[in-house]
Order: structure tokens, then C-alpha cells, then sequence
């Protein structure tokens, strides 16, 4: 009886190196390519020929002001609409199913679609053009899903038995909200916005027509500004001679990924606990 | 002045289609304190928590019956606020809010409109009415979550206090405690009497038997709790009118 | 004598705030339909049916997008095959012969749950289709996309079956575990049927976003607009033929783009409805 667990057990261990040798792979390939082009100096140069030569200091400047639009819309907007399902919608009803519904369906959504609304109704109908405020905004849109879910689940985690003597001593709304409500669920909004974060810095299909393709750096947030994302695609696909510096810059970025993953779950988020 | 009597007559509690309580109706006595007893499960929470209108947050719950303060019917009030200053609760459960002991004194003040500088002097008198000021007045700044589990009761009960209530609901406010903390909140209780008109939910028919003024008996019937007898403390355990009430108190007194 | 309580105004601010907060969601929702309808529907009255021909000139005005249509869902479907049942079978693993190395393990797939697509896609480049390339020039091609989507789509779907076998009664385990019975038995006969609805919701949905992927097919698949017929074919799909033409179509050709992003928000938001169906989740929109 015991030796289809053990088959079994050999076989998960081929299913894991199935996983685990591409991924190394992938590592290494990046590595190969770009680690000799990785150095402070990359960090803090500007781009020249079209990206060939120099470093990235304009595209982390351009990312960082797209992030920061993004996150300026985003988080008092996800927040807000957080807050109005835990306070105004009780778990179960009908209304919190829909709005439940509208949010995995925006979820869902493709990015390139985002880029496509993004493109059509700020950059052409809000005559916002090719900029870092196009695309931040569309890109606000595209994580709010996100916030909202991770806000909601901390407001909700918030112990029922504080509601309950605030009722009772008539404690009013919005007293609540801020004397007791956010500051037990921020550490759980926190993560949600650096979860935010790292689904945004990600992203490129959203930005190809909204925040553009423009090497230098941005003067204000009108001007069109490339983010790291974008410029890993570009130097990938469209620059002869590109690939070590698109190696490289996506280095860089993994490694902000990997530094926001732990952030998470070293200072935030105690226990288990998954993205999605 | 005398706190003033409360009075229920004919209350009942539905959630959605299913009776929790029906045609409950009892008398408290200014200033005395009455006891709620009966099996779980009987509507005394739904009770309870239906003369202060917390059931008001519960959806699908509906609420049936007057309630009077003195010979004010306040069951009509549209306004919850002016309620809740009037008529405090305790919980079961411990509850007092993530904050430091006295901001979860000035907390409710300051939502009430209290002047600021009146309130650190309501929240010493009400800390010196459940006897904790002596404990906690070196550590006010400290959360609250670090008191044992009977003093952030008392918190509770001063947090209450401190609004200034006339009318006092408790809700089983030893059971989660070990017999010490039980023992000194009790006393607190018991100390109550004669400032507040009080209504305690309990199991313990010991501890019914020891401090309250008068005992109302509820039980189950066809699936819904009812009231069964309420009267003197000393003529339910005694001389019960109703066999129920003397099977239950005969299987659990002493 | 308490006088008034906290003022209810600001109560009432907050109220409407949050209300207009909550109807965001639901804007953003229908004003993406709705800019995307209305951008593609005199087109899509005029040449509708031209759509599922496989003749996709834009020079000439013909936008038969069926070769695209079928790009993209071969690509998704063979990354399903592979990523699907990879998953499945290493979280079971990882749950239930492994324990030791499943936190570990959840941890670095949560990871590569983040890694950026074009990341995906570079590491393609670099060392996928060159391989291919090997055996099968041009080695950019639908193997291609279909290897680093399946990789894509791994985490996600490792994360829903660790889940939804982490929701199974613990008293199935025990009962099998009294029995003596092999856990490949109880796998195969109680717990991935039990669990089976929620998984398979989970890979619908990882499915959908296979198929909205853009940025890594974009990078390996080739990107040539035909028929896909072998394995090693270039291919192109919807999405991939949107990033690269928008930027320079026009008229017509523009708005049959967008009418191709139409088509891509239907079938996601069918797979999506799909997925809830399969959970038997009462959501009202199902």
C-alpha cells in the first residue's frame, strides 16, 4: 500500500526541479547578460544612445513620478471605497456581492485593455497626451482592484467586539474611523499598498500608450516619461545591441520587487498569507 | 436624585422570521438591581440589547413593544445618541478600546461634546467609582490591553460610567472572569445600587440570589424565549409562583 | 447635562464620501465598456462579420483578425496544458508529502507571482527561443509563448490549489489516515474531487489571463499574422497585435484595434463568470 506514496513522493520532488530549474535558468540568463553592466554608476546615469550606452537614472526618476500619480489616486480612492464596504456594507448582502463582482471583474480586466482606455479617454479625450500623468492615472485604475481588496480585508479583520462597545456608547462615525478603525487596519492597508506598488511597477502594457516612450527626463508630470518596464521592452526588442543593459535594468527591478516581497512579510504581515 | 425605574412592557425581538423574545415585560425599581436569569439560547441578550437599540445595527432584526424611563416612553425616540448616553452597557467579553486608559475615557467624552478641560476630571470620578484609580492613575498613558482581564472590565464599566448614564445594562459581566476579578467586579455592582437602575443578564443564579434586588425568569417555548415570572428576589427563590421557575432554580440554587 | 454628541455632520460628509468612493469601482467598470464600445461600434456595424475572416491586411482594409483569434487561443490553451496540471500535482505534493519545504516554497512562487512579464519575456528571448531556434528555426514561435506563459500562470495556480485544498474538512485526512489508506488514494478518490470546483475556478480564470497576457508572447511568440498550423509557427495574437499596431494605426485599422480589446473584455469577463459558476459562488451577476 505504500508504494504509490512513495512513487509519488519521487515524482513531486521532479515536479518541483520542473519549476525550480527554469526559474535558476532564468536568474542566471539575466545575470550573464547583465551583471556586467550593473554598477552604482548604471544607477545614476542617464541613458544615451537611445538606451545602448549609459544607465537608468531618468527612467527610475520617470517611474518613481508615475508611481507616485498613481499612488495619489489609488490609495485615498481605494481606501475610500474600502471603508465604504466595511462600514456601509454589511458582508453577505446582496450589494456587497455586486460591488464583490464588479471589483474581481475589473481584476480581470487584460492591461493592454487599461492601456486602451487609458490611451483613448485621458490621453486623447482629457487631452492629458503621452504623459507621466496619463499613465499614472491609468495605472491607478489598474491597481485599485487591488487596493480595495487589501484595504476592505484589514477594515474587516478589525475586531468586532470594538464596533460593538463604540455602538453602545454611540461613538459617531467618522470618530470611529479615525480614533480606532484605521489605525488598527493600518498595517494591513500598508500592505496593500505595497502590494500596489510592486503589481505597478510591473506593469507595461498599460503604459505603452499613456505614459509613452521618451528617454530623458520628465520636467513635469505633462511630459511623456519611461518607465523601467518599458524600457526593459524596448531595449529588449527594438534596440540591436540592447540586451545587456535590458538585462540589467530588469536586475534592478526584480530587485525591488524582491525588497517590497519581504518588506511585506518580514514587518507587516505576521503569518501566511497570500496575494491574490 | 433617584435614577429612574425601567420599564418593558410587551418587548419582542425578531431576527428575520424567527422570534428570539416575545411579550417580554418587567419593572426595575430606580436604583435597584434586577437580574435576569434563564437557559441560553432564551432572547436575554436580544433583550438586553433591544432596550438600548443595539439590535438597531443588526439587519433583519426587528423590534416590537415599549420601553420606559421613569414615565418616559423612549422605545418611539428616533435618536439613538441621547439613548445610549442614558442607558450604558457592559459586555461579556471584556472590550475596552486599542488606546490608553484614559484616552478610552476621553474618547467617548470627546465624542459627546464634553468640554475639553472637563474631561480628565469625569474620567478620575469615574475610574474612583469602579475603584481603579488607585491601581491605574501612574499608568494612564499606557493601552489599556495591558490591564488583567478583570480591571479592563472595571475600565469597561468606567468607560460606561462616564457618560454619565442613569440606567445600566450588564451582560454577563463576571462570566468571562476568573473568581477573584469576579468577586471584586461583583462588589463594584453591588456598590451601583442606589446611583443606577441596573439590568444584569446572568447565569450564575448564586450570584442573582446574593446581590439582586429582583429576578426576572425567562425560558423557552415553542421555540422562542418568554418571560415566566418576575418578581422579588426573595419570592422567586422562596415562594415561586411558576413551576418552571421552581424546577430551575431548585436544579441550580445553592 | 451632556449637550449634543459628536456633529453629525461630518458623519454625514463621511457617509456621502464613502458612498461616492464605492460607486468608483462600478464607474470605472462601465466607463471602460463603455469607451470601448463606443470607439468600436460603427465599425463593428459595418464590417462585423469581416472580423472572423483570416485576412488581416489593415494596408487594405481588411481586418479578418480569425488568425489572431486563433493565436491566442492555442498559446493560452498549450500553456494551460502544461501549467495546469503542474500545479495541481506540486501543491498536492508540497501539501502533503513535503510539508517542510511548502512555506519555503509558497514564499519564492509568491515571488515569481511578481516578477514583471517582460522580465518573463526577456528571459525567453535569451535562452528560449534560442534553443528552440536549435531544433526548429526561427525559434521564436507558439512553443515559445506557450513555455513563459505557462511559466507565468504556475504561481497563481499553485496559490489556488494549495488554497482550496487548505479549505478540505480536516476530518477527511483523519479518516484516511485511520484506514491506513495511501494518500495517493485519498488524492486521487476524495481530496482533488472535493477540491476539484474550486481549482478548476482557479485555473479558468488563470487561463483568462493567459490569454490577456501581453508583453511576454509579444517577446518570443514571433509575431507573424498566420494560421497557426505547427508548434513552431510564429504566431501573433490579439494582444500582441494591439501593442504593436496601435501605435500607428489609424481610422479603420484604429478602431478595429479597439474592437479586438473589445472582444478580449468579453471573453474575460465570460471566463470570469465562468470561474464564479464553477466555485457556485452566489454572486448576483452570475
Amino acid at each position: 500500500m505504500r508504494w504509490p506514496d512513495r512513487l509519488a513522493a519521487v515524482s513531486g520532488a521532479l515536479l518541483l526541479l520542473a519549476v525550480l530549474v527554469p526559474m535558476g535558468l532564468m536568474l542566471w540568463s539575466l545575470l550573464a547578460q547583465g551583471s556586467g553592466v550593473l554598477s552604482v554608476d548604471f544607477l545614476l546615469e542617464d541613458p544615451s544612445q537611445a538606451g545602448r550606452a549609459g544607465g537608468i537614472a531618468a527612467l527610475l526618476i520617470s517611474t518613481g513620478w508615475i508611481l507616485a500619480v498613481c499612488l495619489l489616486v489609488a490609495v485615498p480612492l481605494g481606501l475610500g471605497c474600502a471603508l465604504y464596504l466595511s462600514e456601509q456594507v454589511p458582508a453577505g448582502t446582496r450589494r456587497a456581492q455586486w460591488l464583490g463582482g464588479v471589483l474581481d471583474m475589473l481584476a480581470a480586466v487584460p492591461s493592454i485593455v487599461y492601456g486602451l482606455f487609458g490611451y483613448q479617454f485621458f490621453a486623447i479625450s482629457l487631452g492629458l497626451g503621452f504623459s507621466i500623468l496619463s499613465g499614472g492615472l491609468a495605472l491607478a485604475l489598474m491597481v485599485l482592484p487591488l487596493m480595495i481588496r487589501s484595504a476592505e480585508q484589514a477594515l474587516r479583520a478589525v475586531p468586532f467586539s470594538y464596533r460593538q462597545a463604540g455602538e453602545a456608547l454611540s461613538i459617531s462615525r467618522w470618530g470611529w474611523v479615525k480614533r480606532i478603525l484605521i489605525p488598527q487596519a493600518a498595517p494591513g492597508i500598508a500592505v496593500g499598498i505595497i502590494l500596489s506598488i510592486g503589481r505597478a511597477l510591473a506593469e507595461t502594457a498599460v503604459l505603452l500608450f499613456t505614459a509613452g516612450y521618451v528617454l530623458r527626463r520628465p520636467d513635469s508630470v505633462m511630459d511623456s516619461g519611461r518607465a523601467l518596464s518599458v524600457h526593459i521592452y524596448d531595449l529588449a526588442m527594438n534596440v540591436p545591441g540592447g540586451m545587456p543593459r535590458a538585462a540589467a535594468t530588469g536586475l534592478v527591478l526584480v530587485a525591488i520587487l524582491v525588497i517590497l516581497n519581504l518588506l511585506v512579510r518580514r514587518w507587516l504581515r505576521p503569518a501566511q498569507g497570500v496575494l491574490y | 436624585m433617584m435614577p429612574p425605574s425601567l420599564e418593558l412592557q410587551g418587548v419582542c425581538v425578531h431576527y428575520g422570521n424567527q422570534a428570539a423574545i416575545e411579550q417580554a415585560s418587567l419593572t426595575v425599581g430606580g436604583g435597584e438591581l434586577m437580574a435576569l436569569v434563564g437557559p441560553s439560547g432564551c432572547g436575554k441578550s436580544s433583550l438586553l440589547g433591544s432596550i438600548n437599540r443595539m439590535t438597531d445595527s443588526i439587519p433583519g432584526c426587528r423590534v416590537s413593544g415599549r420601553v420606559l424611563l421613569g414615565s418616559e416612553v423612549v422605545s418611539a425616540r428616533h435618536d439613538s445618541a441621547t439613548l445610549r448616553r442614558q442607558i450604558g452597557m457592559v459586555f461579556q467579553q471584556p472590550n475596552p478600546f486599542p488606546l490608553s486608559i484614559i484616552d478610552n475615557l476621553r474618547f467617548p467624552l470627546s465624542e459627546h461634546g464634553v468640554p475639553r478641560r472637563e474631561r480628565d476630571g469625569r474620567a478620575e470620578q469615574a475610574l474612583r467609582a469602579v475603584g481603579l484609580w488607585e491601581e491605574v492613575k501612574g499608568r494612564l498613558h499606557q493601552s489599556a490591553l495591558g490591564l488583567s482581564a478583570g480591571q479592563q472590565q472595571r475600565l469597561c464599566i468606567a468607560r460606561a460610567l462616564v457618560l454619565q448614564p442613569r440606567v445600566l445594562l450588564l451582560d454577563e459581566p463576571c462570566s468571562a472572569l476568573d473568581p477573584v476579578s469576579s468577586k471584586v467586579v461583583e462588589e463594584l455592582i453591588v456598590s451601583l445600587k442606589g446611583r443606577y437602575t441596573l439590568l444584569m443578564v446572568t447565569h450564575n443564579l448564586a450570584q442573582a440570589r446574593r446581590i439582586a434586588d429582583s429576578v426576572t425568569v425567562c425560558w423557552m417555548q415553542e421555540g422562542c424565549g418568554c418571560v415566566v415570572e418576575s418578581n422579588g428576589c426573595r419570592q422567586v427563590f422562596e415562594h415561586p409562583s411558576h413551576p418552571i421557575t421552581a424546577a430551575y432554580c431548585a436544579g441550580e440554587a445553592g | 447635562m451632556l449637550t449634543t454628541s459628536s456633529p453629525p455632520r461630518a458623519d454625514r460628509l463621511l457617509s456621502w464620501g464613502l458612498r461616492l468612493a464605492g460607486a468608483a469601482a462600478v464607474l470605472v467598470l462601465g466607463g471602460i465598456v463603455l469607451v470601448l464600445l463606443m470607439q468600436s461600434a460603427p465599425f463593428l456595424l459595418d464590417h462585423g462579420s469581416d472580423l472572423w475572416r483570416n485576412d488581416w491586411q489593415p494596408g487594405q482594409a481588411r481586418y479578418g483578425m480569425a488568425a489572431m483569434v486563433a493565436g491566442s487561443i492555442v498559446v493560452s490553451v498549450l500553456a494551460l496544458l502544461l501549467a495546469g496540471p503542474l500545479a495541481v500535482l506540486l501543491a498536492a505534493w508540497l501539501r502533503y508529502f513535503a510539508p517542510a519545504l511548502r512555506r519555503p516554497m509558497l514564499a519564492l512562487v509568491e515571488l515569481m507571482a511578481g516578477i514583471p512579464s517582460v522580465v518573463y519575456g526577456l528571459w525567453g528571448m535569451l535562452v528560449l527561443v534560442p534553443w528552440i531556434n536549435q531544433w526548429a528555426p526561427p525559434g521564436a514561435s507558439w512553443l515559445a509563448a506557450s513555455l513563459v506563459l505557462a511559466l507565468m500562470i504556475l504561481p497563481l495556480a499553485l496559490l489556488v490549489t494549495d488554497t482550496a485544498l487548505g479549505q478540505l474538512p480536516v476530518r477527511y485526512l483523519q479518516a484516511g489516515q485511520a484506514l491506513s489508506l495511501s494518500r495517493v488514494g485519498m488524492l486521487r478518490r476524495v481530496l482533488l474531487p472535493q477540491a476539484g470546483p474550486a481549482i478548476v475556478s482557479g485555473l479558468v480564470l488563470q487561463f483568462g489571463r493567459a490569454l490577456g497576457e501581453t508583453m511576454a508572447v509579444l517577446m518570443v511568440a514571433g509575431n507573424v499574422v498566420q494560421w497557426p498550423g505547427s508548434l513552431f509557427d510564429p504566431v501573433r495574437t490579439l494582444t500582441a497585435n494591439i501593442a504593436l499596431e496601435m501605435a500607428y494605426a489609424t481610422g479603420d485599422h484604429r478602431v478595429a484595434l479597439f474592437a479586438s480589446g473589445l472582444l478580449l473584455l468579453l471573453v474575460t469577463a465570460l471566463l470570469l463568470l465562468l470561474s464564479w459558476r464553477l466555485r457556485g459562488e452566489k454572486h448576483a451577476l452570475a
